[in-house]
């Protein structure tokens, strides 16, 4: 199979801590273990990161996570030390809207 | 038919702003895209941060192309008369 270079973008992230937001508008974060063409993904110690405008961060542990690929709207690599800087008890959020399929 | 792609791939190191279906705009470099035309962004900032402090702690990211609404450009950065051309040739080769 041929390597595209976006397939090497996960393989740089793969051991990694990345930060996945899906079509739902969830926020999910843990550590990449593996991913295919599809971006389908399998996620290791993960928890979700809950944001609202009125409360503070909810984390919700979810554990071993298989992720399919479409639902998956961003992966990023988080940032550990950047992450450290922000106090998550104080951030708030509007939480994502959707992603609706097949519409503009 | 890839004709987007090989457009896409002319802007490669250069500053978008990538619209997503969930209203998110990121502003990044390009720093790869595919035939699907999922993209990876390099120097990413969320265009309102305020009130998706989700990308806080992030510096690049990979988007999925069927996510991508609109793809905003600088003008300086895109041949418009090439394109259109290309268009074109497009249609040509397959009429």
């Amino acid at each position: 199979h041929h390597l595209t270079p976006m397939a090497s973008t996960l393989a740089e992230w793969t051991g990694k801590t990345v930060t996945v937001i899906t079509c739902d508008g969830r926020s999910i974060i843990g550590q990449l273990r593996g991913h295919d063409q599809l971006q389908n993904l399998i996620l290791s110690n993960s928890h979700e990161r809950v944001y609202s405008i009125d409360a503070p961060v909810e984390m919700v542990p979810l554990g071993l996570y298989v992720i399919r690929g479409d639902n998956v709207v961003i992966i990023s690599e988080l940032d550990e030390d950047l992450d450290n800087k922000f106090d998550l008890t104080a951030l708030r959020g509007e939480p994502l809207q959707p992603v609706a399929q097949n519409v503009l | 038919m890839s004709m987007f792609y090989y457009f896409f791939k002319t802007l490669v190191g250069k500053e978008v702003v990538v619209e997503l279906k969930n209203n998110l705009a990121i502003r990044g470099k390009l720093h790869s895209v595919d035939q699907y035309l999922n993209m990876k962004l390099d120097e990413i900032d969320v265009e309102d941060k305020v009130q998706h402090p989700h990308l806080l702690s992030v510096k690049n990211c990979f988007i999925r192309g069927s996510t991508i609404r609109y793809v905003q450009i600088p003008p300086k950065d895109v041949n418009v008369d090439l394109l259109q051309d290309a268009t074109r040739h497009e249609h040509a080769d397959k009429s």
